[in-house]
């Protein structure tokens, strides 16, 4: 979608020594000076999974406040406004920031141990504030109100256009921060009779942006920290083929081990395989399943049992201690609730907690956007299907399944994906006046499939 | 597609005929449709080569364009159609009744009734959208400077079914409905959605005639032919046979050519071509009336008559702005009309998921197994008191189900309260799998053993410190919980079309003067 987006700096890929540090540095200085100097009423920076997105925001958030600006945030859900403000408070303790939200549901206790954190369902309560953070829900019932000078809208890219139609009147200037390759916006009902629009509803908030201001300054963050070596490369190829992002570690510097030995069965060997390499396969015989394949549901709940009971430790670079991986280190991510559900019910029964509080984090590719692991294991989305719909195919979904993990992802699929690929090419209509979004669901699918083919443990549960 | 749709078809494939996918009627039947049944011309995009209407199944009016190229001919029979449309919807605008004020709203008139209409399948629907397109932006005689004035009647027509076309698009909305829409609403076949489409062959898995099962009745309906290669059961429209074109169709045209050229025999050529074109109308006009009579049969959803309000509504506003003279619809909506109607949309699609639910055992056996509702056996409640100064009743009420609610503790849920006007809000307070097997701590047996299941409920009981009589289920009551809101509403407002913020491009501007009509092409004088 973004294939416009110019590079900051000299393009990382031809450089002979590549300082990640001093890249990331490069464009953050870039991205701050448009936002506090440029002339233009919108910046747009397109952030990679893990490029410090949200240190981006809260850096440019202080920084406007410095300035004397007024700023209004804006989130998509009220988990990333309390993770925002939290983050905020704790880097500027002194800063006067105000939580606005809805009356149905109040924020987080965590944000309790701020002092100078103000609450409030109302928004006169706290125009005195520097920044403002609430969702683009609760932001869309602010009326009649003097206009902030600056925003700064986060998850821009998962945000609708018509989020953005009905917030936009209560800034001047903004600051657009997302990452253009996970889920796009969806809507329960067809839009097709306003696609190709600029202002189509259903639609990004940044592709109606970029349409109607098609000179706005774009920017990216260059750099992943949270992939590590061996998965930036892949992710970025497979996702970001016109925007290549790099590691911020070297090969090498992260590492997963086990204080147990594999006893040879499938879980165990595609575990040792993961901690090899940072990619693991495991492979079960070709058959169409129903959605919620115990199976396959089993399997994923015996690989993080077995990551559990092996003792697993990580290393975060070449000089940092073993840290042990715990169950809220590592996720499970799925396509369906349903499979969510069904995993979260055969972890229970393996005695692995779940859930938020220090348990394993089981959801779907739409929940867990945004959210970091060590560990991931994934059921594919396709994985069982007769079929490879869109909903399956999206090209997002897979991203936000393939980038939550800092050292490892395990993929448990049937057998026979690539197959399915070949016979479901994508069919969707071409809709006249829509940018054509590179790459495509399929494609990306096959670019995910060919590399974890290296790295397939075959098992026969 | 759910997984009791899945089943649903594998059943009527074991069985050999539809079954029944809602045990009532979902959408409003009016008592008089109009029925319209639609053929194009092959290679002309939109040309119209006839049409049965009515709203007598005995006496439908016939309209044919003998020669489908002329535009003579083929203004002739839009306005031949508005003669027949606009009357009826006429006739609906003027019985009005009086809605009472509200906080929101003045005393306001609201038309009676609207007229339904019923199309034989969503193509039918697309074609009457590019009829209306193609027509409320002519100029008519009335208009001096119109190069090829068009009667009077058509730019009205135009408006009127770009309105009903556009209103299809909202969910649950029964202004103009598609018979295989309704039919695979209420029936679930053993073929697939694509084939659903086909409204003979729906038909024919439905009510197969006597001695056939559904799927031989379903291919004989799509593919049977007569001894003459024609279809048994012609296309429902707008697409035609193509064998009927070129066999039958195309010598009939020509010869109608011939006689116009010739200056005679030209009625007896017509009449020829009126013959054919109706004798591939008149099978696709039984279809959907024999749809009609099997949808009848079903009782009328509970919330259905609320939703026909809602296209009561809808018709009574496109009437307002028709007597108001304002300009015909856009070409295209603006920044806001298109968030407005997406908007309105998504809340009427919720909306309709959730009546749906609460009207048809069926439809909410398909919420329930998704996780999206609970059904069970109350087997306790417990007493309980808010803090505060005025303690209020919040009762606990457990109950055991075979349903797995995909909720966590801390979500709201809901429960239809019989005649109370809102539904009974609750706070979900544990999900625990139900004592199975002894000693056996499985999640995995919650599908087999179900859960028990506690709530808060925090409303609906009045406003005294005891609650109000029967607004807490007893111990032995079957009761059902829903995670969908039972009336779900909008969001707020959108900006003025002239506040149009510049994300989305600024305020219209110049496109806020009313579309010029559409410019005279070559295509026009072909």
């Amino acid at each position: 979608m973004t294939s416009r987006t110019t590079p900051v700096g000299p393009p990382p890929a031809g450089a002979a020594v590549f300082d990640p540090a001093a890249e990331a540095a490069r464009a953050t200085a870039a991205i701050l000076d448009s936002t506090l100097h440029g002339t233009a009423r919108g910046v747009v920076v397109d952030s990679p999974p893990g490029a410090g997105k949200s240190t981006l925001v809260v850096r440019a958030a202080r920084e406007l406040a410095a300035a004397g600006e007024s700023l209004m945030i804006v989130a998509q859900t009220n988990a990333q406004v309390d993770d925002l403000a939290d983050r905020l408070a704790t880097a500027d303790p002194e800063l006067p920031i105000g939580r606005l939200h809805g009356t149905d549901s109040p924020p987080d206790p965590v944000l309790d141990r701020h002092p100078a954190l103000a609450k409030s369902s109302a928004v006169a309560d706290l125009r005195d504030r520097a920044v403002v953070l609430a969702t683009a829900a609760k932001w869309a019932y602010v009326k009649d109100t003097e206009p902030w000078r600056h925003a700064i809208v986060d998850e821009a890219y998962q945000m609708r256009s018509d989020a953005l139609l009905q917030v936009a009147g209560l800034f001047e200037r903004a600051l657009f921060v997302g990452d253009p390759g996970q889920l796009d916006p969806f809507s329960i009902v067809g839009a097709e009779q306003w696609a190709g629009l600029a202002y189509d509803p259903s639609a990004s908030a940044v592709v109606t942006l970029l349409a109607h201001n098609p000179g706005l300054p774009q920017h990216r963050l260059p750099v992943s920290w949270r992939l590590p070596a061996s998965a930036a490369p892949l992710v970025s190829r497979a996702f970001y083929p016109y925007t290549p992002f790099r590691s911020g570690t070297a090969p090498g510097e992260r590492r997963l081990s086990f204080g147990v030995a594999g006893d040879g069965a499938g879980p165990d060997r595609v575990l040792d395989e993961a901690a090899e390499s940072g990619w693991g396969l495991l492979e079960l015989p070709a058959r169409h399943t129903p959605r919620t394949d115990p199976e396959a549901v089993r399997a994923v709940a015996q690989v993080v049992r077995r990551l559990l009971d092996r003792g697993g430790v990580t290393y975060s670079g070449t000089d940092a201690g073993p840290v042990p991986l715990t169950a809220d280190r590592i996720a499970v991510g799925t396509a369906h609730r349903d499979q969510a559900a069904a995993v979260r019910g055969a972890l229970a029964a393996l005695g692995v907690p779940t859930g938020a509080a220090g348990g394993v984090a089981v959801d779907t590719a739409n929940r867990l956007q945004g959210r970091e692991f060590d560990v991931t294991v994934v059921l594919h989305p396709l994985s069982g299907r007769p079929d490879a719909t869109a909903f399956h195919l999206e090209t997002g979904r897979l991203c936000v399944l393939a980038s939550r993990h800092r050292h490892a992802c395990i993929v448990v699929c049937r057998a026979g994906v690539a197959e399915l690929l070949d016979e479901h090419p994508s069919s969707e209509p071409v809709q006249l006046g829509v940018t054509v979004k590179f790459p495509d669901g399929w494609e990306a699918n096959h670019a995910v499939l060919a590399h974890l083919a290296e790295h397939r443990v075959a098992w026969r549960p | 597609m759910s997984v009791l749709h899945t089943l649903a078809r594998a059943e009527a494939v074991a069985a050999g005929r539809a079954v029944p996918a809602a045990t009532v009627l979902h959408r409003r039947l009016s008592a008089r449709p109009l029925v319209l049944v639609l053929l194009t011309t092959a290679g002309e995009a939109g040309a119209p080569l006839g049409a049965l209407a009515g709203t007598d199944r005995d006496a439908p009016e016939l309209l044919v364009v003998p020669q489908p190229l002329d535009r003579d001919l083929r203004f002739g029979f839009f306005a031949g159609l508005a003669g027949i449309v606009l009357p009826l919807l006429d006739a609906c605008a003027e019985r009005t009744e009086t809605e009472p004020a509200t906080r929101n709203r003045e005393e306001t008139e609201l038309c009676a009734d609207a007229l339904q209409i019923v199309v034989p399948n969503a193509a039918t629907v697309d074609y009457l959208r590019l009829v209306g397109r193609s027509t409320r932006f002519l100029r008519t005689a009335e208009d001096p400077d119109a190069p090829y004035p068009v009667p009077a009647p058509l730019p009205l027509l135009g408006r009127w079914l770009t309105h009903y076309a556009e209103r299809a698009r909202t969910p649950g909305s029964s202004l103009l409905v598609a018979m295989t829409d309704l039919l695979s609403r209420h029936w679930t076949t053993g073929q697939s959605a694509l084939e659903d489409q086909h409204l003979g062959s729906l038909l024919g898995w439905i009510d197969p005639p006597p001695g056939l099962d559904g799927a031989a009745a379903a291919a004989r309906a799509e593919t049977g032919r007569t001894p003459d290669g024609l279809l048994v059961s012609p296309p429902a429209g707008p697409a035609t046979d193509p064998r009927f074109d070129n066999r039958v169709l195309a010598p009939a045209l020509t010869r109608y050519d011939a006689a116009r050229a010739a200056g005679s025999g030209v009625a007896a050529a017509e009449a020829a071509v009126r013959r054919l074109v109706a004798s591939q109308l008149r099978p696709v006009w039984d279809d959907v009336w024999h749809g009609l009579d099997l949808l009848r049969a079903l009782p009328e959803g509970a919330h259905v008559e609320e939703r026909w309000k809602r296209d009561r509504w809808s018709f009574t506003g496109h009437r307002d702005r028709v007597v108001a003279g304002e300009p015909p619809q856009p070409r295209r909506d603006d920044a806001i009309a298109a968030a407005q109607k997406l908007a309105g949309r998504e809340t009427a699609q919720a909306r309709l998921a959730a009546q749906e639910a609460l009207d048809d055992p069926l439809a909410l056996a398909a919420r329930r197994l998704a996780g999206e509702a609970f059904t069970g056996v109350v087997r306790d409640v417990e007493m309980a008191f808010s803090d505060g100064r005025r303690p209020m009743p919040r009762p606990l009420v457990t109950l055991d189900t075979g349903d797995l609610p995909q909720a966590e503790p801390g979500a709201r849920v809901y429960r239809a309260v019989p005649e109370a006007r809102s539904a009974q809000p609750a706070d979900l307070v544990s999900v625990e799998a139900a004592p199975g097997a002894p000693g056996v701590p499985d999640a995995a047996d919650a599908a087999v053993n179900g859960c028990r299941i506690t709530v808060r409920l925090t409303g609906g009981m009045g406003n005294g410190k005891a609650p109000r009589e029967g607004s807490v289920p007893a111990p032995g009551d079957r009761v059902t919980f829903t995670l969908f809101e039972h009336d779900p509403r909008g969001g707020p407002a959108l900006p003025d079309q002239e506040a149009t913020p510049w994300t989305h491009g600024g305020p219209p501007g110049a496109l806020a003067v009313p579309d010029a009509p559409d410019p005279v092409t070559a295509e026009d004088h072909l």
